[in-house]
């Protein structure tokens, strides 16, 4: 599903990561972890193709950072969600057009797109919330709309850039706990995170460990490439 | 649809720059438009100068009246050439002394006719250019009895002159001022993409394709343009009937012209929001 073989990253002079193998299987969830600027983000960029491999090469499903041409980077964005830390929802828009947004971008007929919409924001939990703006959303609401839009595009994978960094401790535990049943229904998930405490409450997850922009930790070696 | 909304909000976002974006496509095409009204009715003035353009290949004296008519025949057989008159010396005498009154005692008087026979040469109307009337000119100088030719040359050649100038003046000012209008619709294009960044970059991440992104960006180049183009018609007609009324009586242009304007405004309306999206999308990446 997704694939890295000894991936570096530079920008300008400064290396970001230094080749970096690791491999993760159809449906697996696993936490990235490591200190602010291990590389964890870019990693996740990586995956997501904002930006290539300085050396070495990324696939992701059928994609290759070595040969995937500009146009065909819509395909793998579908097929690849991201959720951010700051949730970066459109504040003129309520949930239920957030959500719609992305599957009017994604060329969904219009006669589709309620009922969607409806499902999505049931899927995660808010549909009660669907006329709200996200200034009258909780943090972990705001999260949870912008979950439901990734998913609008029904994805493989799912990444998520520290997406409880900004919220409370329960409303983490709740998007946690909505990525793992989005996991159960076989989408991969990849979760950048701070939070030691989560990841210890959940040993049976992997853990991948970045420092200075290698893998230092792998709890699944064994998939390592 | 979307793409018509978003492009009526963008306008909207910035009136005064969309404003000035669609007066600058306006002027510079209303330019084009007084050159065009300017050198339509020269083009009417010249095609009647052209139908008086003639040949006069005036001929030796004493020269034999049936090669004379042999040659009229063979001249007559030119691509160019709609018919030959034969002036005989006398005939000349007789015009001259009737079209110069003032002298007709002088040519009474003559002892010896001094003026020369000529054959007079009309064009087809696709022949009157100075190009088409040199090349005949060149044909009949080869006849040995032909002793001088003339076609009013100058006259036919300042004429084209003129309409070449209107022409090129046209062009050269029109192109001046449509680089200004795609400058001006560039900058507005850019900061409704500048406005619209977050969305933009939203779009990329859940994986819009990029002529979905560019579309309604398209739509208000088109809209400028389109709008540029009717008020460049606008002000071309409004001067149209002021010169018309006070000045001097003139010719109203085409409808295919302006049909071919219009298109060139909005063409020009969307080739510079093209431009502009194509190096202001490049700078947005996803987060």
């Amino acid at each position: 599903m997704i694939q890295l073989r000894a991936v570096t990253k530079s920008y300008r002079r400064r290396q970001v990561l230094t080749d970096v193998s690791l491999r993760l299987r159809k449906g697996e969830i696993a936490f990235l972890t490591g200190p602010s600027g291990a590389g964890k983000t870019t990693l996740l960029r990586l995956i997501h193709m904002q930006t290539m491999p300085t050396s070495g090469e990324v696939r992701v499903s059928r994609f290759s950072s070595t040969r995937i041409k500009r146009r065909e980077l819509p395909q793998l964005r579908r097929r690849v969600g991201f959720v951010f830390q700051d949730f970066r929802l459109l504040e003129n828009l309520t949930a239920a057009e957030n959500v719609a947004f992305a599957l009017e971008c994604t060329g969904t007929p219009r006669a589709k797109i309620g009922s969607r919409v409806q499902k999505l924001l049931s899927q995660v939990g808010l549909a009660a919330r669907a006329g709200s703006y996200p200034r009258e959303l909780s943090g972990g609401e705001r999260q949870r709309v912008a979950i439901a839009r990734a998913l609008a595009t029904e994805p493989l994978i799912l990444l998520a850039d520290e997406p409880t960094g900004n919220l409370d401790h329960r409303a983490s535990a709740g998007v946690f706990d909505l990525f793992q049943t989005i996991n159960a229904s076989g989408t991969s998930v990849i979760m950048a995170t701070h939070d030691s405490e989560l990841v210890r409450r959940h040993p049976e997850i992997r853990v991948i460990e970045l420092e200075n922009g290698t893998v230092v930790f792998d709890t699944n070696t064994d998939a390592s490439a | 649809m979307r793409s018509v909304r978003q492009a009526a909000s963008g306008i909207r976002r910035a009136p005064l720059l969309s404003g000035l974006s669609i007066a600058s496509i306006g002027v510079s095409l209303f330019i084009v438009g007084i050159f065009g009204v300017t050198g339509y009715n020269i083009d009417q003035a010249l095609s009647g100068a052209e139908s008086r353009v003639e040949i006069v290949a005036y001929l030796q004296d004493g020269v034999d009246e049936e090669l004379v008519g042999l040659s009229t025949a063979e001249i007559e057989g030119y691509p160019e050439v709609e018919g030959v008159t034969y002036v005989s010396k006398v005939e000349a005498l007789f015009r001259a002394s009737n079209e110069l009154e003032e002298f007709s005692d002088v040519f009474s008087d003559l002892e010896v006719n001094p003026l020369p026979a000529s054959l007079v040469i009309q064009l087809r109307d696709h022949a009157r250019t100075p190009t088409d009337a040199e090349r005949v000119a060149q044909r009949l100088t080869g006849y040995a009895f032909v002793e001088e030719v003339q076609y009013g040359r100058e006259w036919v050649d300042r004429l084209f002159q003129v309409r070449r100038i209107v022409g090129g003046g046209a062009l050269l000012l029109g192109a001046g001022f449509a680089i200004g209008a795609v400058l001006l619709i560039g900058i507005a294009v850019r900061m409704a993409i500048l406005a619209r960044r977050q969305e933009i970059s939203i779009m990329k991440t859940i994986g819009a394709t990029d002529a979905y992104i560019r579309r309604p960006f398209l739509v208000e180049g088109l809209f400028a343009g389109l709008l540029g183009g009717i008020v460049a018609l606008l002000l071309t007609w409004g001067s149209y009937r002021i010169v018309d009324g006070t000045l001097l009586p003139l010719a109203w242009i085409p409808e295919w012209w302006i049909g071919v304007g219009l298109l060139l405004a909005t063409l020009l309306g969307v080739l510079a929001a093209a431009r502009a999206v194509r190096i202001e999308l490049k700078k947005i990446d996803v987060f």
